[in-house]
């Protein structure tokens, strides 16, 4: 894929980077990357992403665009309320960068529809809010050895890594979703906005570094951060030979939902 | 007793205590939700119980994080 003369003027900043180059960011046109709920990490990830000139960019959400998401989902406008987000973030991307193809996906991901969405991609970016969303994105990731970047943030903290094959995955860490009754009082947790796009943007820096091969991926490290001290931090975690979907005896081997935690209840009421 | 490293800070441990009395200590919120790596390893949930912590120990609390959207809607 040859640049033209006015694309080589708009990444004339990634290109004057010695990594990458008019190679790299010819990968970067060259990338397709589905980005996983247009919500408070998808927002920024996909802005940096169709910026960067990802040639494909994929965006699946069934969601509408609500009021309260506009504090932090800023490829979101107050016109857009009522919306489909995917109808409103393709909008957004092609306004910002006509170069990039937009797919969307209006629909939420699931177990029927996961292997057969992410087949199309690169790279994958989880920027959901529900756990067993979470955890399906990485069982279909792992099945499908196709590389992603996991996201979490919770009031003011945030945390993320990126999984390739033979590499830590999320049930690693975690195992599977926590139980129902561990999660009330996240039914009151709430998030800062600018959490979201901190997090987001990182996971839209993986996944630039994946395209290009530029430098080292959050591979077996967890990055945390708390916005509070403002302290970072990794965490070196291990592949676990005993993890259900990547060890050596995988008792998880197909796709399956787990049960809704309660954070998609609604908050008790006294 | 003891120093250990919980979440890249020093603690010193007056006694030898188990895993889920560290936990309970450090006051972890949802204790339910939270993975432990002791000295790089990960703590299967079914070992909290007969996990002991000793001197030079170190420990991360890992919390499942979601998308922060909960309860807004």
């Amino acid at each position: 894929m040859d640049l033209t003369e006015k694309q080589i003027e708009r990444y004339s900043r990634h290109i004057l980077l010695q990594d990458v180059g008019v190679e790299g960011q010819e990968r970067i046109a060259g990338g397709r990357v589905l980005v996983i709920g247009a919500g408070g990490l998808g927002a920024p990830a996909l802005l940096y992403l169709a910026a960067a000139g990802v040639g494909t960019l994929g965006v699946i959400d069934g969601d509408t665009v609500d009021l309260s998401n506009l504090q932090r989902q800023v490829i979101h406008f107050t016109e857009d309320v009522g919306r489909a987000k995917v109808a409103s973030a393709r909008e957004k991307i092609e306004r910002i960068n006509p170069d990039v193809q937009v797919i969307t996906h209006q629909e939420f991901f699931t177990a029927d529809n996961a292997l057969d969405i992410i087949r199309d991609y690169d790279f994958v970016v989880d920027g959901t809010d529900s756990f067993p969303v979470k955890f399906l994105i990485n069982d279909a990731c792992v099945m499908a050895r196709k590389p992603f970047s996991h996201g979490g943030i919770l009031r003011f903290e945030g945390q993320t890594f990126t999984w390739t094959p033979g590499h830590a995955c999320y049930r690693c860490l975690f195992g599977g979703p926590p139980p129902a009754n561990a999660v009330p009082t996240c039914s009151q947790a709430g998030v800062l906005g600018a959490i979201a796009g901190m997090l987001g943007t990182i996971q839209a820096a993986e996944t630039l570094k994946f395209l290009t091969g530029v430098g080292e991926l959050l591979t077996d490290r967890l990055l945390t951060f708390n916005a509070k001290s403002m302290n970072f931090k990794t965490v070196s975690v291990r592949h676990r030979d005993g993890c259900p979907v990547c060890g050596a005896r995988p008792t998880i081997t197909e796709l399956v939902e787990s049960e809704q935690a309660a954070c998609e209840l609604k908050p008790r009421r006294p | 007793m003891g120093k250990i490293i919980v979440n890249d800070a020093l603690q010193e441990l007056s006694a030898l205590l188990g895993l889920l009395e560290l936990i309970a200590l450090n006051r972890v919120l949802q204790p339910d939700m939270v993975s432990v790596q002791l000295n790089g390893e990960f703590v299967a949930r079914e070992d909290f119980a007969s996990t002991q912590i000793v001197d030079g120990d170190v420990v991360d609390f890992l919390y499942f994080m979601g998308g922060g959207a909960y309860g807004l809607d």
